[in-house]
């Protein structure tokens, strides 16, 4: 079963072809998002900003180039999934009307797709060829990107529970926004990791937040930005040390949050224990972040799994996944799918 | 144009005028909500989907990926951040005007980025660390007769 799979609920327009492996694992034939070189010729090779989150501009050339990356026409696709929400209606409708449309064409079943459950099943994608075990269930998922931050029992493909989540800013949206505050510019958040090598995180003291028994499994980071405001009232610092000591001493009260809060998940009484520890999202591509969930793995003899930086990022790959697995489990969505705004898990 | 100076010495000082303006609020009112990185805009608009109905066990988060996050209270409340826009025509293909038009709240972080765009009948927000000592202040202004309503019955009640 080939499936095509679209994606446009953030600022990434997207679409992949994929085929299952016998393991759960899918294969990805082909894997375009908007902001990738090459994509923009008619912009004279722009920048990739200026298309991102046009969608509509967007959704027919990054449809037809992943066709032709993967070297299939549509007659050769067997399913469609698109992604359903959460976010803009606007954006989304974009790539559900496409997906919804080419299903309708070819007489092909459609579904919908949460787009953080694609995030949770990349650990699942494959280059061809790549034939690494995936990640076995029940397993513990640690969601972190510029959008949302989340702890996620994965109890099997399509069934979730969701441990603990963000009470303000996502975890991507603090290292950018404190990257701001640092003149580092903005999106950030790779600087504040690369300056982070070279800095004490000892260096200042800030809050290590959400420690209290009403805390539980969730998360906050704004008090985090906030911290880093004040020391940074008369603006972005002009000392190199100083600068590598600010990265290194914010990343380390983040990723300390993270892996306590996912050390917290992996120590509460379940009946089946997880038996694996899976990262994903843009922020699992922070070294720091990859290598403490790492140590944490080892220490409490779990395997660890991260996709690579590209599918941990927006993409449609993932999507094309998620969706795989539920044609297969017989779900189908009629001409009424719609795009929501808001979309629990 | 009438105006409202507050000090708020702490973040639950923000929460609390949040929640007594979220108890006030009407369809189709507009907040314009400014200030920098760290003043208390999330927080602001946390108190303010409390007094608006929304439950205490629904997380109201930042929308500055998301662009734009909807709440249910006793009316809709959508929440919308323009931190990441580059430009004034993407609030069109955003919806957002639209929101409020269809009967609920909006609340706009990051308004001042784009005046040409901003609604003129509204009630507008500036958060802002005081020149020295701890808290916030808050500067309210109205704009237009809905929110120079608002703003004195705000002002009866704090």
């Amino acid at each position: 079963m080939r499936i095509l799979s679209l994606e446009s609920s953030c600022d990434e327009t997207a679409c992949a072809v994929v085929e299952p492996n016998q393991d759960g694992t899918v294969r990805v034939l082909s894997d375009v998002v908007s902001s990738q070189a090459g994509m923009h010729g008619r912009f004279g090779g722009v920048v990739p900003e200026i298309a991102s989150r046009h969608h509509l501009l967007n959704i027919i050339p990054v449809l037809e180039r992943a066709l032709a990356d993967a070297g299939v026409g549509l007659d050769r696709i067997d399913g469609v999934a698109v992604t359903r929400g959460p976010g803009l209606v606007g954006a989304l409708l974009v790539a559900l009307q496409a997906g919804k449309a080419i299903a309708y064409a070819r007489g092909l079943p459609l579904v919908g797709v949460h787009h953080l459950e694609g995030h949770l099943l990349a650990a699942f994608l494959r280059a061809p060829g790549e034939n690494d075990p995936p990640p076995p269930f029940p397993h513990l998922g640690l969601l972190v990107s510029g959008g949302h931050s989340c702890l996620v029992r994965v109890e099997d493909f399509g069934r979730y529970q969701v441990l603990g989540t963000t009470r303000d800013d996502a975890a991507g949206e603090a290292f950018d926004k404190v990257a701001k505050l640092l003149g580092l510019g903005y999106p950030g958040g790779p600087a504040i990791d690369q300056l982070a090598g070279q800095g004490s995180p000892t260096a200042f003291r800030l809050p290590r937040a959400m420690r209290g028994p009403r805390a539980g499994l969730d998360f906050s980071f704004s008090g985090l930005k906030t911290a880093m405001a004040a020391h940074l009232a008369a603006g972005p610092p002009q000392d190199k040390k100083r600068l590598a000591d600010l990265c290194a001493s914010f990343q380390a009260a983040v990723v300390e949050q993270l892996v306590r809060k996912t050390e917290l998940a992996l120590t509460r009484k379940a009946e089946t224990p997880e038996r694996a520890l899976v990262l994903s999202g843009g922020v699992a591509c922070n070294r720091g972040l990859r290598a403490a969930l790492r140590d944490l793995a080892n220490r409490r003899g779990l395997p660890f799994f991260v996709a690579p930086p590209r599918w941990c990022t927006d993409n449609a790959a993932m999507i094309g996944c998620a969706g795989y697995h539920r044609l297969r489990r017989g779900e189908r969505a009629d001409w009424t799918l719609n795009a929501a705004a808001s979309l629990p898990l | 144009m009438s105006g409202l100076t507050l000090h708020l010495p702490d973040v639950a000082a923000t929460r609390r005028l949040g929640r007594t303006l979220g108890r006030l609020l009407q369809p189709g009112d507009v907040l314009g909500l400014d200030g920098p990185l760290g003043a208390g805009k999330t927080s602001l608009v946390q108190g303010l989907a409390r007094g608006l109905g929304v439950p205490a066990r629904v997380p109201v988060t930042s929308p500055t990926f998301t662009l734009l996050c909807e709440y249910q209270g006793r009316m809709p409340l959508y929440h919308a951040d323009l931190y990441r826009l580059r430009e004034a025509a993407e609030l069109g293909e955003l919806g957002l005007w639209e929101a409020a038009e269809a009967g609920g709240v909006l609340v706009v972080e990051w308004l001042a980025r784009f005046p040409e765009a901003a609604p003129p009948e509204r009630l507008q927000i500036e958060l802002a660390f005081p020149p020295s000592g701890p808290g916030r202040q808050a500067h309210l202004t109205g704009r237009g007769r809905r929110a120079a309503e608002l703003l004195q019955a705000l002002a009866l009640l704090l």
